[in-house]
């Protein structure tokens, strides 16, 4: 069941998430200064600040514990995980019976629970609060995200990734209204999870808006090179997920060596426009306030709860 | 010679609880004698009990019949799969906590030792009776010998108000749900005087009659195991309670109402109607909903942890319902799929939670506080404590890898089987449910991260905290024991689930069990592997993997040096302890956003006050929507009772002719 190729193409699909993620994240960092009339960042910025980091030392405050040590690599380690059962380029992944659909929310909400209890553990006041933050999000988005995933499931019959992807490329051309219900709630919902404007804003130290910079602030060195890290894969990981679900042509079918490369500069094109429209939604949007985000991801939610009553009404027979 | 089968195993288990509690009266202010030797015995007989039923799951049911009760109903006795399910949860779980209480119990806290090792002995064997009970007699003495000896374990304590306020208001409601379940019996007997399980068995009750009994078995069984609104007793008993006894009566007791709920529905009554699933799955919604949102805003951690449980019975209430629903409908497939998720969330509901409340145990001796606004930091003073804790948090968080995720997963992969439920509006309306599910499931998470971090993390808020300590030997190899079983049925659920499946086949004639053979048992995929699979083992191994691989990788590429310098925090120089979150500044959020949902009493302070302060209390409507007005409405009653009943002898007199004279005029020839 598990052949070679397929385990060679595991491995590969990780060290290109790895080697790709930061560049996604100087991409869209570049784009976004383009369309605010900036004079743009170099394209492999995040690499030099990786560089940089991992040379550094590690500064902790006093009351740093060892979970505050460990949390870091368990976050990177939870996003390793998703990249490795994300199908990006094949849908033949040894690694992806280990977690389907429902499981790989579960990962996501593991590494959110760790960053969460190590932004608590040096006792500061934007550590706890961009804990809280952080969590509340997570229980507004989590619903949301499970209803995209539930409305897949029953087009495909399966809440393996991997099926999901597998069937969605390769039906007949026929429009599914409910998709495009999720594929809107799947959006906004990246855009909670993984940090950007509406809700939280990346490139912010204003103490009193930040969410996920208030949880990093006592990390140093290689500690937060590793979760800057860790928040590039899990963009990455969202934007494969969305590509894979919505936009699946090219993905290679089981271990075709010929479909499998051809996927690579079709997943790095799909990138590059991805990450140049994020640039641009962040730019056309406004942060909201924190008590705003209910109403964003609210919204998100009941486009999720429509997407899935479509297709039980009216798509049952398809 | 015949060897003993399993059933007469048990009863000598509960023989020897109730022996080793006997034993306890010898001496009963030896602390050392009692909890260095008898609960250690008692921690023994537990693993003897959860052996056993482990080995005779899969086994024909075996009857005994004992000769006390009544004349003519002697106690019957029955060991059947679903039975021993939950005795192996009993006795497993059980280990972990009588081990902890060994080095719990001190000197001079309350009652005295010798009486509590009989209280908690007696608790243990009655619950054991329960699990055995084969007619409705045994079960009600059983029942309430759990009852009464859980409310003076409750109430060990006694010389707070407080602690004899929460005992009296859970025997109250214990009894207002014993009723129901005695009623219940009753109609299912229907009225051919057996009350006999066999005999209820045997009654084909019309479709109005078994209703009648199920919603009896619901509101008492219910009552037991917190569904709204009979949870309030929850939030009062559990802080009042010792640890042990906490986590024992949230572990194990709340799960013998289920395991009633379940012998009720499936075992004794035949029909099945699809709203009753409808019924119990709006119930458990509500429940959970209401135990999660209230769980968020408390700032007493063991207050926490009891709306946490009443999430927790929520959700399997839930389940319950998702399973008479497909079973009413005879999709038995699907049915022992919600079947399983509810048994598996029973286990590893019982290991996580008792877990956690042994925990609170622990910071309690360590910290003499309970509230979360005066503790902090303890997993610089309390590793052990810490860090076996956190496997509790995540597991009540339903995250994975352990054991809460399992079951949550198979109740949400049961729950995307419902639209192929053959009613018009069901099949639209039950997989919405699933996103409250999962609302729950996260905001259980906000409750974890709440309870975790204000207790074991950040700068202690009170100077006493740093002579905390951490738990002794026996503790901590009772929160160990707990730990393991949290971590084996968080990445072993095939396995498990294996064992288990025997009940399930036994309510709905079909399992799990022929599919999850058909993979390696590492792997749980219940229907097929291209539908849904889950492989916990592998998950934790890659996590693992990249951690260890990471950070020797990072060590042999750059270096691993640390400095330690005091916290950054926006170069802010005041930081003290008081500028973290309190807990009430943790869960604003939940309170602001669900604001309708609590009763709020707010003190804000102003610009001009002389001594500014806040404060919040947040309080159960349902106090004042349905618990007052009946206690006004019993009040009222009894006062108009004190007017008919004046004290004089006279009255009492005239009382007796007029009834006399009404007596002739109405009996007469």
């Amino acid at each position: 069941m598990i052949s070679i190729s397929g385990l060679l193409g595991q491995a590969f699909a990780i060290l290109l998430a790895l080697v790709l993620a930061p560049l996604l994240s100087g991409w869209v960092g570049q784009c976004r200064a383009w369309l605010q009339n900036r004079t743009a960042p170099p394209l492999l910025l995040p690499y030099y600040q990786l560089q940089k980091l991992f040379h550094k030392d590690v500064v902790l405050a006093h009351g740093a514990s060892s979970l505050f040590r460990a949390a870091p690599f368990v976050v990177f380690g939870c996003m390793v995980l998703a990249c490795a059962i994300i199908p990006s380029l094949s849908t033949d992944l040894p690694l992806a019976p280990a977690a389907d659909a429902i499981a790989l929310v579960g990962v996501f909400g593991l590494a959110r629970v760790f960053i969460s209890l190590a932004a608590m553990d040096v006792g500061t006041s934007f550590g706890s609060l961009g804990g809280r933050r952080e969590m509340l999000i997570g229980f507004l988005a989590e619903p949301a995200l499970l209803m995209v995933i539930f409305t897949l499931a029953m087009i495909a019959q399966s809440t393996s990734v991997a099926t999901i992807v597998e069937t969605l490329a390769h039906r007949e051309l026929v429009i599914y209204p409910s998709l495009a219900f999720a594929g809107v709630a799947f959006t906004f919902v990246s855009f909670a999870e993984n940090a950007r404007v509406p809700v939280d804003n990346p490139a912010t130290h204003l103490e009193l808006t930040m969410i996920h910079e208030a949880m990093i602030l006592e990390y140093s060195g290689r500690y937060l090179a590793l979760l800057e890290w860790a928040a590039s894969l899990k963009l990455y990981a969202y934007s494969c997920l969305g590509l894979a679900l919505f936009f699946p042509w090219g993905i290679a079918p089981g271990d075709d060596l010929l479909a499998l490369v051809a996927a690579i500069p079709l997943l790095v094109l799909k990138l590059a426009i991805g990450g140049a429209l994020l640039a641009g939604i962040e730019t056309i949007n406004a942060k909201v306030r924190i008590f705003r985000a209910p109403e964003f991801l609210g919204t998100a939610f009941m486009l999720a709860v429509l997407g899935l009553l479509v297709r039980l009404l009216l798509e049952s027979k398809v | 010679m015949t060897s003993l089968l399993p059933i007469d195993t048990l009863l000598i288990a509960a023989c020897a609880w109730l022996a080793i509690g006997l034993l306890g009266l010898v001496a009963p202010r030896n602390t050392r004698f009692i909890s260095k030797t008898l609960f250690p015995l008692g921690a023994m007989i537990g693993a003897l009990v959860g052996s056993v039923a482990l080995g005779s799951l899969g086994g024909p049911a075996q009857t005994a019949v004992l000769a006390i009760g009544l004349p003519d109903l002697p106690f019957h006795l029955r060991l059947d799969n679903l039975s021993a399910v939950f005795a192996m949860l009993l006795g497993f779980v059980s280990v972990g906590i009588s081990v902890f209480a060994a080095g719990y119990f001190r000197k001079g806290e309350g009652t005295a030792p010798g009486l509590l090792c009989l209280e908690y002995h007696v608790f243990l064997a009655s619950m054991l009776m329960v699990l055995l009970a084969d007619d409705a007699y045994a079960f009600m003495v059983a029942w309430e010998t759990m009852a009464l000896s859980s409310f003076f374990l409750v109430t060990t304590d006694h010389r707070h108000e407080e602690i004899r306020r929460a005992g009296f208001l859970y025997l109250l409601i214990a009894h207002v749900g014993a009723i129901a379940i005695l009623l219940c019996f009753g109609v299912m007997t229907g009225g051919a005087g057996d009350y006999s399980f066999a005999g209820m068995r045997a009654q084909q009750l019309s479709p109005f009659w078994a209703s009648a009994a199920y919603l009896l078995a619901l509101a008492g069984f219910g009552a037991k195991a917190g569904l709204v609104p009979l949870h309030v007793w929850l939030p009062e008993a559990h802080p009042a309670a010792p640890s042990p006894v906490s986590a024992m009566m949230s572990g194990v007791m709340l799960k013998t109402a289920i395991y009633g709920l379940l012998r009720v529905s499936f075992d004794l009554l035949h029909t099945t109607l699809w709203w009753w699933g409808v019924v119990a799955l709006v119930v458990g919604l509500v429940t959970a909903l209401f135990g999660v949102l209230y769980s968020t805003v408390q700032n007493d951690m063991k207050r926490l942890l009891a709306y946490s449980s009443i999430e927790n019975i929520g959700l399997i209430a839930v389940g319950i319902g998702l399973t008479l629903i497909f079973h009413a409908y005879r999709m038995e497939a699907l049915a022992a799929l919600a079947m399983t998720a509810v048994l598996y969330h029973c286990l590893a509901h019982s290991a996580f939670k008792s877990l956690l409340f042994l925990c609170t145990g622990s910071v309690l001796h360590a910290t003499r506080e309970r509230s979360l606004g005066k503790l902090g930091g303890l997993i610089h003073r309390m590793p052990w404590v810490a860090w076996l804790a956190l496997a509790g948090v995540i597991a009540s968080a339903g995250l994975p890898p352990l054991s809460g995720f399992v079951s949550e997963w198979l109740l949400l992969q049961s729950f995307l089987f419902s639209p192929g439920l053959p009613h018009p509006w069901l099949n639209m309306v039950v997989p919405v449910a699933a996103a409250l599910v999962v609302f729950v499931a996260a905001l259980a998470g906000f409750a974890m991260v709440k309870f975790y971090g204000i207790i074991f993390l950040g700068q202690m808020r009170e100077p006493g905290l740093k002579d905390a300590h951490d738990a002794g030997p026996w503790e901590k190899f009772g929160l160990v024991w707990l730990t393991l079983i949290t971590l084996l049925l968080g990445i072993l659920p095939s396995t498990v689930i294996l064992r288990i499946d025997a009940a399930t086949r036994q309510l709905l004639g079909t399992g799990l069990a022929d599919k999850l053979h058909e993979h390696g048992w590492w792997m749980l995929a219940p229907i097929s592997p291209e539908r849904a699979s889950y492989e916990p083992v592998i998950f934790l191994v890659t996590i693992a993997a990249t951690l260890l691989l990471g950070r020797w990788l990072v060590r042999r590429l750059y270096h691993g040096r640390v400095r330690r310098t005091s916290a950054w925090d926006c170069g802010y120089y005041f930081q003290g302890p008081r500028a973290q979150d309190t807990a009430e500044g943790f869960s604003q959020p939940i309170r602001r956003i669900f604001e309708p949902m609590f009763r709020m009493e707010r003190h804000f302070p102003t610009a001009r006050d002389a001594a500014p302060y806040y404060s919040v209390k947040v309080e159960d409507h349902f106090w004042y929507w349905l618990y007052l007005p009946v206690a006004r409405a019993a009040g009222w009653v009894s006062t108009l009772v004190v007017t008919l009943q004046g004290g004089r002898i006279a009255v009492y007199l005239m009382y007796s002719f007029i009834t006399l004279l009404v007596l002739l005029l109405v009996a007469r020839p």
